[in-house]
Parts: structure tokens; sequence; C-alpha cells
């Protein structure tokens, strides 16, 4: 088995109000270093396949069909075996 | 070798479960024998304060729960009152202050599902919720955070519910402050052949849980809200539960669904206690008793024990006792709303809860014991020394501001008197259609569609006036509760009560309570609104300092014809402004005394209870003829602040002449808190009718000026005492919340 | 006329939407549940709001693979006319009936108010009884309403006259003030280039009768009924 650790982020140029919040929020906290903010998604999908390459092709298809909206999010995933 | 669940206890496991040693006898007592930890945990909940009202049961003795209208009393999910027409409202409130406390947009949330799914298992359709908050002052970043997530979390649950957050009250003050309180009510509407009840009826009935999986979430959330607050509460974050407002959902309309077919015999939520209170209270009211095994519970959790599972308070789940021939239905109609249901066990004629791990018995305990027949205490009651201290008030120490028009101008910035749009706008208000006088106002009113009645709500508690005498202030809430409902044109019905206290075990805190039982009974009484049930939230105190005594009222009211509903806002210029009832010198208690001279002590206002009802009842008259513009209720600020929400809410000035009032100080003229009166306009045409009705009546009357202009003048004869556009004045009130929170 | 109001898991504006067309208009009106395939016998399908399957991942992500929807792209492509108000809005977003996304409110808050939106095109079958530029005043309630597109989308929206309503304010101007949740160029609702399916954040079921204290919502209705009428 395969466990998809998936990142979904708003696409760059897509305001993220979230991320402008928490932005000033920390900068409100004294983390006067704090130059951008982006908050994203993070899920784990486990798929019950042996092939990494079918696991692979599962992930990205879940991902372009429901995890994410090609209109204003990108994302990334890695696989890690599990037994 | 014996599981750990089985093991039979003693004394030192249930002294650090919360029991108490002569409670523990008592247990002994009821078993015969020893518990194993399955039932010992079963009966610390059970017998929890928050479950078993031990220590208020007897105060709330006082209360009287009768009346023609009353359908069903306390002792149910839900109070329900008729309202003609075959139909009636069902309605609770309750609190979720522990929680809110330590996670404010779970706590608040899980609480709106609770109170939710107490409706609901009535067989009511959920179709208005409202609140009452209080938090310390707005100027701590801390009181911000808990204040702006405990409204996030009421929105996103009711929101997603689809039921509209329709009215409320939110108080700061600083004795909220390590405390905050979080009360939510719910109102639903039935017909009467629908209403259903948590009753375990019928042996050899099956019960079906359904909802949601039970994990580990909440274990002794009963017990932990029965405890003061202490340094350890932040660490105990994981007793509190996470809310699926989309699983309850679909809950609702599955529950409904099985209501409207008639096949339920008997429901009830999973709340405190989770499976064991569900189980025991319906066997308890029954007069049956209940087989479960709970291996059969779906679980989202691995290696759960009997134990784990009888005290989980996992959210969204209900058990439900139907007859054999009709669990295919039940099933499908889960199966339909993609929730689960499981047939976990049966109902018996053995007044015994017993509990099976596969097959196995691991709990035997008798129902009524455990679920009603629980420890009751009559704790000492001593007023406190620094009672009779708080209440003096010398007024000619205190000087009268010389701008008055300033003062006004604090009073409607003071976050307990400034607009709770901030709050409201946050709230989906108007789904299902039916709100049609919108948050802001008195008191709710929603249309029932289908008649021409229309339903008031309103909840309402000044607690500084409780703090400075609990009976006055008891009183004074209800009658309050009502006059809102009243100012809208609605017939006062009936109350729920979320009574929020400090330690009942302090012989003041005690004091506290039965006095303003007391005062609210007197109230209930006299202004024919009985209490059809509520809830009882003590310990809300942190290394000794308790809460004000807050004892929340929600009201119901009903209009005959929704069409005559009055609203605050003043609404054509040339109306008269008239004064109902009558003002006293009364500064004690007052808003006016806490934001100009940082006191909060003195006598809170009289109330005259035969007054009071004269003038809700003419009320009621007034908007049944259609005589009525406007009408507003004279509360925190007075007769000054009243006129200028009016004013504010209507777009219009008022040219008010205060000569025809008694001669007092200029600000207890303006800013003090007399009971029983009513700031309302009308057209000239009806004045007379208004005048003759009054006086019919036997309600003081005065006419105090008229609408006018856009500025709001407040005067005595030639003198001009205030003086301030309704613009200037509704930026005050309007931005004062909103520019606490976003500094 | 038959209006179907479709019912997802966690819709709650479908009974509104039903008294709207059902009571207030009294027209032919009819629940459809989600899994339903066939909705031939409408002709007019309401996606009302709420939150479908919670708002879980993103706001119409999950409702958009129910069975009904395929349904709905069959009678969209038939011409059959297609409102979506806020949830339903979202869901045609996310079901690519309609361009653009939603994002989460500019102040991160869920709001609910009266708001006005201008009249950007009376050319549709949902708005043939208005005139352009004429204000009307709405009832907002969301938390998901800040409508997304890139530059070329919103280009071609413009162009194709395909921005229906916008936030303004009473005097019907455009401003940041006016506009309740960052939504780009303050678009409060948009239609298909066919012109059959629209998309709108405000709840017209919500503004249909004097006693809800307002009937501006009821232009979208009457409009509907006049447009079929002339079929």
């Amino acid at each position: 088995m395969y466990k998809a650790k998936i990142y979904v982020t708003l696409k760059e140029g897509v305001l993220d109000p979230q991320g402008q919040a928490v932005r000033a929020g920390l900068i409100s906290q004294g983390f006067a270093a704090v130059e951008e903010v982006r908050i994203g998604k993070f899920m784990e999908v486990v798929v019950a396949t042996h092939s990494a390459t079918e696991a692979q092709h599962l992930v990205r298809e879940m991902c372009e069909r429901l995890l994410a909206n090609p209109v204003i999010e990108d994302y990334t995933f890695v696989l890690v075996e599990v037994v | 070798m014996t599981e750990h669940y089985l093991e039979l206890q003693d004394i030192d496991q249930a002294r650090s479960m919360g029991l108490r040693p002569p409670e523990w006898e008592r247990l002994l007592a009821v078993l015969g024998r020893r518990p194993n930890l399955t039932e010992l945990g079963m009966f610390a909940v059970m017998w929890s304060e928050h479950c078993s009202y031990k220590h208020s049961k007897t105060a709330l003795r006082q209360f009287p729960t009768g009346g023609p209208q009353v359908l069903q009393g306390p002792g149910e999910n839900a109070g329900v009152v008729d309202i003609g027409d075959g139909q009636a409202v069902v309605f609770k409130i309750e609190s979720h202050n522990h929680p809110s406390a330590i996670e404010p947009y779970q706590g608040a949330a899980t609480g709106v599902g609770g109170i939710v799914r107490d409706v609901f298992t009535m067989g009511a359709r959920p179709i208005a919720l409202l609140n009452s908050l209080r938090f310390g002052d707005l100027s701590s970043p801390k009181q911000r955070y808990l204040f702006a997530g405990v409204v996030a979390g009421i929105a996103g649950y009711g929101n997603c519910l689809g039921i509209p957050t329709v009215g409320g009250e939110v108080y700061f003050n600083d004795s909220y402050t390590n405390n905050c309180l979080v009360n939510a009510m719910c109102v639903g509407l039935i017909d009467h052949h629908l209403l259903t009840r948590g009753r375990a009826q019928g042996t050899g009935s099956r019960l079906i849980l359904i909802g949601a999986r039970t994990g580990r979430d909440g274990i002794h959330g009963a017990t932990f809200a029965s405890e003061a607050l202490g340094e350890h509460s932040v660490a105990r974050r994981p007793a509190v539960q996470v809310g699926d407002p989309f699983m309850e959902k679909l809950l609702l309309e599955a529950c409904l669904e099985l209501i409207e077919a008639k096949v339920i015999l008997g429901m009830q939520d999973l709340g405190a206690a989770g499976l064991t209170s569900a189980s025991s209270e319906m066997a308890a009211r029954a007069g049956s008793g209940v087989e479960l095994d709970v291996a059969l519970v779906p679980r989202r959790e691995k290696n759960m024990n009997p134990y784990e599972i009888m005290l989980s308070e996992s959210q969204e789940r209900m058990l439900l006792a139907v007859e054999p021939e009709q669990v295919p239905l039940v099933l499908a109609t889960c199966a339909k709303w993609g929730l689960t249901g499981t047939d976990i066990g049966q109902v018996t004629a053995s007044g015994m809860v017993k509990v099976l791990f596969n097959g196995i018995v691991v709990a035997e305990v008798p129902a009524r014991p455990l679920a009603s027949e629980g420890p009751v205490y009559h704790p000492l009651a001593t007023e406190p020394p620094w009672q009779a201290l708080v209440t003096a008030l010398n007024l000619a120490a205190i000087p009268v501001p010389e701008d008055l028009t300033a003062v006004l101008g604090r009073l409607l910035a003071s976050p307990n008197i400034a607009s709770k749009e901030w709050v409201y706008r946050q709230y989906d208000h108007s789904v299902r259609g039916d709100t049609v006088t919108l948050p802001g106002s008195d008191a709710a009113v929603l249309r029932i569609k289908g008649t021409k009645k229309g339903l008031a709500l309103s909840v309402d508690c000044n607690s500084r006036y409780t703090y400075l005498d609990p009976y006055r202030g008891g009183a004074i809430a209800v009658a309050e509760a009502a006059r809102n409902v009243a100012c809208s044109g609605a017939k006062p019905l009936a109350i729920t009560n979320c009574l929020n206290f400090g330690s009942p075990e302090r012989p003041e805190i005690y004091y506290q309570l039965t006095r303003a039982i007391a005062g609210m009974a007197a109230a209930c009484e006299a202004l024919g609104t009985p209490v059809t049930g509520g809830n009882v939230s003590l310990y809300n105190e942190t290394a000794g300092q308790a809460v004000f005594p807050t004892p929340t009222v929600g009201m119901v009211g009903v209009l005959a014809d929704v069409e005559r509903r009055v609203t605050t806002a003043f609404k054509q210029e040339g109306d008269i402004v008239c004064l109902l009832g009558s003002t006293f010198e009364e500064l004690g208690g007052s808003e006016y005394l806490k934001v100009v001279h940082n006191l909060e002590r003195g006598l809170p206002p009289a109330l005259d209870l035969a007054a009071e009802r004269r003038l809700q009842s003419l009320l009621v008259a007034l908007a049944e003829g259609a005589l009525l513009a406007s009408a507003h209720d004279c509360a925190e600020g007075g007769l000054a602040v009243a006129v200028a929400e009016s004013a504010i809410q209507g777009g219009l000035g008022a040219r008010i002449d205060l000569s025809p009032l008694a001669s007092m100080r200029k600000d207890a003229l303006l800013f003090g808190e007399s009971q029983s009166r009513v700031v309302v306009s009308l057209a000239p045409t009806h004045f007379s009718a208004v005048e003759i009705l009054a006086g019919a009546m036997g309600v003081p009357f005065v006419c105090l000026g008229r609408v006018e202009g856009d500025v709001v003048c407040l005067g005595r004869g030639q003198e001009a005492i205030i003086r301030a556009d309704v613009a200037s004045l509704a930026e005050l009130w309007r931005g004062a919340i909103a520019c606490h929170m976003s500094p | 006329m038959r209006f179907g109001v479709v019912v997802f898991p966690g819709s709650n504006c479908d009974a509104d939407c039903h008294h709207a067309v059902g009571t207030v208009f009294a027209q032919e009106a009819e629940y459809v549940w989600h899994e339903e395939k066939d909705l031939s016998r409408f002709d007019c399908i309401i996606l009302p709001g709420g939150f479908s399957y919670g708002d879980y991942l993103r706001a119409g992500a999950l409702a958009r693979f129910s069975p009904v929807m395929g349904a709905v792209v069959e009678e969209a492509g038939r011409g059959k006319l297609v409102l979506g108000i806020c949830n339903g809005w979202q869901i045609l977003l996310e079901a690519g009936l309609l361009p653009g996304a939603m994002l989460k409110n500019n102040h991160l808050q869920f709001r609910c108010e009266t708001r006005h939106v201008r009249l950007e095109n009376s050319n549709t079958p949902f708005t043939c009884t208005g005139h352009e530029g004429q204000v009307l005043s709405l009832p907002i309630a969301h938390a998901e309403g800040n409508y997304y597109i890139d530059q070329v989308g919103l280009k071609d929206l413009e162009a194709q006259r395909q921005i229906v309503f916008r936030y303004v304010d009473s005097r019907g101007r455009v401003s940041k003030e006016a506009n309740p949740n960052g939504s780009l160029g303050g678009i409060a609702g948009i239609i298909n280039k066919a012109g059959n399916v629209l998309g709108m954040m405000p709840h017209p079921e919500r503004a249909t009768e004097e006693i809800l204290g307002g009937t501006d919502g009821r232009l979208i209705f009457s409009s509907i009924l006049q447009w079929w009428g002339g079929q």
C-alpha cells in the first residue's frame, strides 16, 4: 500500500485572505520578519496497490478531479510505501 | 484474567471519579454489591451535578411549571407549549460554558448542536436559534479571542444546519473574565399528534443507534462541566468534542422523516454522559429496562472498551426505540440520508440497564436510581456579608456630569448597549424565510406559514441586578424577557431558563441561586409564564471568583396576527412619542453608573409585578388594535438610550420634553433604569385611543414629544439637556463592537 | 411552469425556493432528490443554497458528483433554465457549467445582510422584466462568495455580457464598501454563454414577499415566467 501526502495550495496570484490574516497576526505577535503566509490543505490518502506507478497515476487523477480545483489551486504530493 | 473494565472498584476509585463517600455508600446500597469500573463510571457521570441537578433540585421546585398552555413541562428533552390550531412550540435553553472556555469555536458549535437535538428529539422541526453570551472586558485580547471564536462557532454550526439565529444578547463584565458563558436556545414547531418523548416503550422494542460513529471524545465531559475551571483545564482539551453540523443536518432530516412516518416509540439524543444517559433515562421515564450489546456500536477508534463506549460524548448521535417490524424502514431511511443505523439492543421489562460486550454482561444496574434517583443535597444558603455593602449607594456623592450629550454617546458605545450587528451579521438569520422582525428589535418575530400567527422570542438577563439583589434580579430577568416579547405585540406564553452560577457548595452562591429562583418564580407566577424546562450550570468560578449570578431567561410569545407586530424603530415624522410606565430616581446597578462612574453598586430598580402585568397586557392590546408605530423597552441606559435607539433604527430624530416626568436628578431622569417602562411612538390620530386604553388598563401614560428631523433633542421645558444628530449617534452605536474587534 | 428544486444532503434553502415558486408564484414545484437521474419533466431546475456535503473540501466540490448533476448538465445542454443560488452557484462553478471559482470571503466571516446589486444584463431569461442599471435590494448569506476568475476569463465574461449582477451601493456605484466579500469587480452573479444557466450569490427567494422586508427577488422569478410564457 502507498500513502500519498498531498498538499493543495492556492495558485500564485490568487488572493489568500486566510494567509493575509495569519500574516498580520504573526507580525502583531512580534514576528517582524514575516514576509508572506500562504495557507493550503494537507491530505493523506492511503491507496491499496502494490505498484508505485499505479499509485502515482491514481493520486494525480484524484487531485485533478476532486481534491484540487484547477481554477484556483495547485497540488503536489509525495508517495510513501506503507505496510 | 478479568478485563480492567470488569474489575470491582473501591471508594478511592469512586472518589477519583468525582463521587463523594456518602454517594459511594448510596451506590453500594443500590447495587447490593461493589460496582465494576464500567458501572462506577456510569454512576459517576449520571450522579454528577450536570446530569443529576443534585445541588439545585430542591431550589428548582419553587418554579411554577403548570398552565393550560403547557403540554410538556420539565423532565423531558425540551418543554412544549400549545399555540393553538393543533400546533405547539418546543423550546429549551442550555449552557456550554466550560467547553467554550477551553475551545471557543468547538465549544459553542457543539452547544448549538446539543440544543438542536434536544428539540428535534421531541419530534419538532427546529425553526430558530437564540443565544446569550457573556465575556470579560473586550479590551483584553484573550476576551476578544473567546468572543470571536464563540460567535464563529455558533455561526459555523447553525448556518450549516439552515436554522436561523434570530436573536440573543451579549454582555461584557469582568466577572466573566475566567468563565465565559455560552447559552444556546432552540425553538421548534410541531403538530401535537407528532410529539415524541424520550421513552423506551414496549417490551421487545428494538434500540437503534443512528448518526456518527463513537470515539473517545468527551469521556467524563459531564463531570468536567460540573467542576470549577482550574489551571489544569487548558490541558484537558481532549475532553472537548468536535461538532459535525453536516452530520447533524442529516440526522435531523432522517429523524423528522421517521417522526412523520410515525414509527418512533421513543427517541433521545446522546448528549452529556452519552449512551449511559440516553439508555438509562429512556428506561427510567418509561419504567422499563434496556439491554444493549455495545460491541455492536460503530466506532471510529480502535480497541475501545465498554467503559469508553458507554461514556463517550461523541456528538450527533440518537437512540431510537422502534417496534421490531419497523427496523427495516428505519435502517432504510438512515441509508437514504447516508447515516449508519445499528440495532444495538432491546427494551426489557426488567427495570435494569444491562450492558453486554460481545454477549458477556459488563454492567447491570437499575435504571431509575441511575437516571433519576441520584443524591439530592440541601446546601446551606447564607447571605454573604458583602451583599449589604454593595447595595449601599450614596447618590449625593456622585456628581451629575456637565455634558450629558457626551454621556449618551459613551453609553451608546458601551459594548453592553451598542448594536450587536457585528455578531448577528455572521449568523444566517433569514434562512427558512420566516424571520419577519430581524435581530436588533426587542424580540425576534417569526411568521408561521399557513397561519396568521407569529412567534416572538427573546432571551434576557441583567446579571448586575442579580449580583446586587438576586431576588429582584431574577424577577427582572423574567419581566424584561416578557416585556421584550410584549413590545413586539405578542402575548408571553412560557419560559425556559439557564441558571449560570458559581459553586453551590458555597453558602453565598447557594443563597444567590435560591433567591434568584424565588424572584423568577414570583415573576413567572405574576405574568402567567410557567417554566417548561431548562438547564443548570454551576461551578462557573475560578479560584473562588464566581461569575455574576446569571439566570438567563428564554421567552416565547404568540402574536394572533403577525401583520400587527411592532418593532423598535421610529417610523414616521410627526408621530407622537410617549412613555408607558413610571420613572423613579433609580440609578442602582445601572449601566450609566458602571460606564461613567465605574460603580457596580446600589439596589437594582424596583419591580412592581402587578404594574408589569398591566403594562404587558396594554402593549398586546395596543398592537392588536394597530395603534402603535413603534415600541421599545427602557433597559440598560434608560429612557435616553431607548429614545436614541428607536431614532437610530428609524433614521429619524425626535424632540422630547421630559418636564411631564417627576422632578429628579438629570442623570437619573435620562439614564436611570426604572422597570416596566416602554417608549412608544404613534400616529397623532391614535393618540386619544391609546390614552383611553392606557387609562382603562391602569398604565401611567405621558406624552413626551414627537418624531421629527434628524436630531435627537431631550430637554426639560426650555432647558436643552441632550442634543445630537442621529447620524453621529448611529455611528457610535453601530461601530463600537466592530471597533473593538478590529483594532 | 414546472420547477424542480434539487435537494443535496446539506441543502438548506430548498424549502425556501420551493415556497417561492410553488406558493408565492403558484407554479408546479417539486423536490428532486440528488440521486435522481432524469430531470426532463422540468422547465426550470433550481440548485438551492445551503451546505451540500457540509461544504467539506470546497463548497460545492462534492455535490457536483451527485448523480443528479449529470441530468442537470444534460438539461442545461437542451436549453432548460438552470438557476444556482448561493451554494447552487458554487456547485455550478465546480461542475464547470459556469466559469471561475469561489474563494472565502475576504474578511473570513459569514455575512448575512441585505445588499444592493445592479442589474448588468436584462437580456436574459432570468432578468428580462428588469432594466440595466436597475438596483435591487437582496439578502445575502454566505461565507464563500468571493468570486475569482483569471484576467482572460474576466475579459471573456465582460465581452460576452455574462456578468448579470454586481454589488453596488444604494446609488448603483461599484465600490469597495459596497462589496460584501471581495468578489472580483463586485461580481454577484454570472450567466453561461448560451444564456440559460445563471449563478448568483444573493437569495432572491428570501425577497419575494412584503412581510419578509422586500420583494426585489420577485424580478428573477417573474422574468423566468415571462420568458417561458413567450417561448
